[in-house]
């Protein structure tokens, strides 16, 4: 009987270690070698033997635009995309968190009826096909699209948008801002408006409850939305090829472009580069909140 | 009187830090046992050992004289009260209840017969059908109750069970839990921190600290000999003094010698004095043994709690009698006032009353949290 | 409120449902232009539902959804259950590392991390093709885990610890106290985690465009296709129904939630009663 009850007890302590084997297993597979597989295809060539070339292609590589002025002028082919796509994706995230923030305390101070109505406005549309939304932005900002056509009703000069860096980062800020609404909106809910009252009794102006108390204890929802937006804008490819016609190419529409023409390592080597940089990014992110959240609180 | 179940040598540690330290005890069949000590001080996990939700790291666990270190819970005839209930919220009273019975496949019926009959004893009858979210406090607790004894179990633990009512119903539930234990002649093993529910409700009293059992016995036998230091300072107020066992019946300390009732320490030999508060006579100076300035005076009710200062130790006296502040007064002690103990590891740690307040007491009361 | 926070919300709105009105009114367009109304018409339905393409991606992402779904959520919920009763730090950061990672890493990596992942092995196995449903299942499984397991794990950690000891010490072995007890208790958050990943599968893009092929077309990818060439206002057709179908989801979504916000307010009414 004591071998027996021995046996089942340590059955238990190994249901628990069972239950997760699974999803550890799928993890180390589907997670983590996958991105091993990226650095590998980085360093090596078409015959899997090692190489920087796709590396360095992406680094030295350069092609001739024409500038405004007519001439041309050699630049750094990936390096400068890539530095447009973190311009672009910057400034739509700056864009979301100063459209968003004052919206979201606007819904955190909603009669609870009215802020599910809020939550539940803002989510429509994520739920909606990103594609078919981006699309249908492409429809109101052609040169004979709706916009300009309504300018042409009443009269007004019309507008060139689709095609530029402008139209690009009006996608950008559509498609994300829900992405930087939600945790500001979340984190604002859940702060105490007894915190507020406080401060303005202990002699605070609507400025000084803004920057001394909202602000800070807001930081954390502030950094969670920039992560949601800043990512999927740095990486994306879809609303660049349609609102940006085209002609502004960005990180994403290489990597895309590379594997439909089944460059497999060099799409490799600029998403490897595009991974670290993120990383980067994040750690400094990560850092700089950390003291902020600490030094506000 | 049969023993139902034995602790040996048992040690137990929780990631290098040592809760229980070669402790031994016998619980006996159908007694009413209370593990009593300050939070951290290994009483729980000694119940989760008893209840198989842990395995001693040495010593063995034995039930009816058969060693049961890795019998799991569900296979132990021992039930729980938890601290916090642990009732299923997505069962009603009835089915709480019957939970036990369900596992074990008993027929519907009898399920029925004996669920009512669990109810009505812990004066529940009427509530089958109410959500155990939607009682009291003190009515979970009685669901919880009828619940790990509706299987009649040998042995029912209960860890710190009353700590979440309020005073009134606390006071309630020993009462009813006293006579529950005596109706149904299951050997209660009772958890707790609060001294004074230890004695009111115990047949044996277990005082622990910091993993070590310090005194097993009765609670008269508890509070009026307490082995140590820390089992007088625990249990009840005391004066705790150094002194000199000169001889058998006649012991020395702040510069007077006293008749006691103690004996075979040997000669000349340190001790540790206790005086209960309620044991000191207070009489005219110069009648007094001692003598002494009243420092504060507390009104209690019942008594007065009076802070006297002796020669710069503060003694606590509990008197019916009024005295003023500042007032000189005399300390009369009869040898049966006087509880001689061997010095300890715990001597120096409890001084006197100088630095004592009521309020704080109460503090570091409500400030005592869960173990682990 | 005040004015200008109405306005200005006002405004905000106007933004997010722009488009949205636009493929709406479009959809009901009688010529095929995007921008120009010609007059109302139900054709772009009627050519839609005659479209097999567009059906067969209907039924081929409804499939995947659900497959990767009840999958993620059977996977992630014991997952949950191992991680919640690790005990050791190092163990518990390195989960939650790798759990976090699929949902930090921007959609393109994961994509392509797993496309050469598959085309490695494809290769290694002599396949001509090594895209297929398995693989876009993998990937879909992969990406939803996350959510499935950050839906149950703050429900196990609000749970009482004592409740299937509990149920152990009432005679439940291990197996039949999760059963009987913490399942019930963390169902709400199996059910949200099933919920979110059978929707993130129904809309996900980027991922399943790397990780598809065979033929296997999912609805966004099949939208993706048709945006390639000259878009008629079928698609707003699609677009539309979506739309109703998921408005009408989430309406009764709202119902069940104040029907519950409703019985819990009258429990605590009465509660306060006695």
């Amino acid at each position: 009987m004591k071998t027996s009850v021995t046996r089942d007890r340590r059955r238990v302590l190994r249901a628990d270690h069972l239950s997760l084997a699974p999803y550890t297993v799928w993890a180390v597979l589907f997670v983590l070698v996958p991105l091993v597989f990226v650095a590998y295809y980085a360093f090596t060539d078409n015959n899997f033997q090692f190489t920087l070339e796709n590396i360095q292609r992406f680094f030295v590589s350069t092609s001739s635009v024409i500038q405004d002025d007519g001439s041309t002028q050699e630049v750094r082919t990936y390096l400068l995309i890539f530095w447009r796509s973190l311009k672009l994706a910057v400034i739509s995230t700056v864009i979301c968190l100063v459209l968003a923030y004052p919206l979201a305390y606007i819904m955190a101070r909603a009669k609870p009826r009215t802020q599910k109505i809020f939550l539940t406005i803002v989510m429509i549309p994520m739920w909606m096909n990103f594609l078919i939304r981006t699309y249908a932005w492409m429809t109101i900002l052609q040169d004979t699209g709706i916009l300009n056509n309504f300018l042409s009703l009443l009269h007004l000069p019309n507008v060139h948008i689709i095609g530029t860096e402008t139209a690009v980062v009006i996608g950008m800020v559509y498609d994300y801002i829900p992405y930087m609404i939600l945790p500001l909106y979340s984190i604002m809910a859940k702060m105490d408006t007894r915190l507020i009252e406080a401060a303005r009794d202990l002699g605070c102006n609507s400025l000084g409850v803004l920057r001394r108390v909202i602000w800070p204890l807001s930081l954390p929802g502030v950094i969670s939305g920039i992560t949601m937006v800043l990512i999927p804008s740095v990486s994306t490819f879809y609303i660049s090829q349609k609102l940006g016609d085209g002609k502004i190419m960005l990180i994403g529409d290489v990597i895309e472009g590379q594997y439909v023409a089944n460059n497999l390592h060099f799409a490799a080597a600029i998403a490897f580069v595009l991974m670290i940089l993120l990383l980067v990014c994040m750690a400094i992110m990560r850092k700089l909140a950390g003291r902020h959240v600490e030094g506000g609180l | 009187m049969k023993k139902i179940i034995e602790l040996k040598n048992i040690t137990k540690s929780f990631d290098g830090e040592p809760v229980l330290q070669n402790v031994n005890l016998d619980i006996y069949d159908n007694e009413f046992i209370t593990l009593l000590g300050p939070s951290g001080c290994g009483k729980t996990t000694m119940l989760r050992l008893i209840g198989g939700f842990e395995t001693p790291d040495e010593g063995d666990v034995i039930f009816l004289g058969k060693r049961i270190n890795d019998v799991p819970p569900y296979q132990r005839n021992v039930n729980t009260v938890f601290q916090k209930y642990a009732l299923f919220p997505h069962l009603n009273v009835f089915e709480n209840v019957a939970f036990p019975l369900r596992e074990k496949k008993v027929p519907k019926a009898e399920i029925e017969a004996k669920v009512t009959e669990m109810l009505s004893l812990v004066a529940l009858k009427g509530f089958e059908h109410r959500s155990v979210t939607r009682l009291s406090g003190g009515q979970q607790q009685r669901v919880a109750i009828a619940r790990a004894l509706v299987a009649h179990p040998q042995v029912l633990l209960l860890d710190e069970p009353l700590g979440a009512l309020d005073l009134k119903l606390r006071k309630d539930m020993q009462v009813e839990l006293k006579k529950i234990q005596k109706q149904t002649g299951i050997t209660f093993v009772f958890v707790t921190h609060d001294q004074e529910e230890a004695l009111s409700m115990s047949d044996t009293v277990v005082v622990m600290s910091e993993g070590k059992i310090h005194q097993i016995g009765t609670p008269i036998d508890i509070y009026n000999e307490p082995v140590n230091a820390f089992v007088a300072d625990f249990i009840g107020e005391s004066n705790i003094l150094d002194g000199v066992m000169l001889e058998d019946y006649k012991v020395s300390f702040s510069g007077q010698t006293f008749q006691c009732l103690d004996k075979d320490f040997g000669k000349n030999v340190p001790v540790d004095v206790v005086v209960r508060p309620e044991d000191v006579d207070i009489v005219p100076v110069e009648k007094g043994q001692l003598t002494g300035v009243v420092t504060s005076v507390t009104f209690m009710g019942v008594h007065y709690e009076i802070i006297v200062d002796v020669g710069g130790f503060k003694w606590m006296i509990q008197t019916t009698d009024f005295v003023d502040v500042d007032e000189h007064i005399g300390i009369e002690l009869e040898p049966d006032a006087i509880h001689i103990m061997k010095k300890s590891e715990y001597s120096d740690l409890y001084g006197d009353y100088s630095s004592f307040s009521n309020e704080l007491d109460e503090l570091s009361e409500v400030s005592e949290e869960d173990e682990e | 409120m005040k004015s200008i926070a109405k306005v200005y919300t006002a405004i905000i709105f106007v933004f997010l449902f722009a488009p949205i009105a636009i493929l709406l009114v479009f959809s009901f367009n009688e010529g095929n232009s995007l921008s120009v109304f010609s007059g109302f018409s139900l054709y772009w339905y009627e050519e839609l539902i005659g479209d097999s393409n567009t059906l067969e991606a209907l039924r081929n992402t409804l499939v995947l959804a659900l497959c990767s779904s009840i999958l993620s959520t059977i996977m992630g919920t014991a997952a949950a259950v191992g991680m919640n009763k690790l005990r050791s730090k190092p163990m518990r950061a390195a989960m939650n590392t790798v759990t976090n990672l699929p949902m930090v890493n921007p959609e393109i990596i994961t994509g392509i991390s797993l496309m050469l992942m598959f085309v490695f092995v494809g290769r290694m196995m002599g396949l001509a093709t090594s895209l297929n449903f398995g693989t876009i299942l993998i990937a879909h499984i992969t990406f939803s885990l996350p959510f499935v397991i950050l839906q149950v794990l703050p429900k196990l950690r609000q749970m009482d610890k004592a409740l299937p000891e509990a149920a152990m010490d009432l005679g439940c072995t291990p197996l039949r106290a999760f059963l009987k007890v913490e399942l019930p208790e963390i169902f709400p958050g199996i059910l949200t985690g099933f919920i979110m990943a059978f929707t993130l599968s129904l809309d996900d893009f980027v991922i399943s465009y790397f990780t598809t092929g065979n033929g296997f077309e999912t609805l966004p990818i099949r939208i993706y296709s048709m945006t390639k060439k000259t878009v008629t206002p079928k698609m707003y057709a699609l677009a539309t129904i979506i739309f109703f179908a998921i408005l009408i989801l989430l309406l009764l979504s709202n119902l069940a939630d104040r029907d519950e916000n409703e019985r819990q307010k009258a429990r605590r009414k009465e509660k306060a009663d006695r």
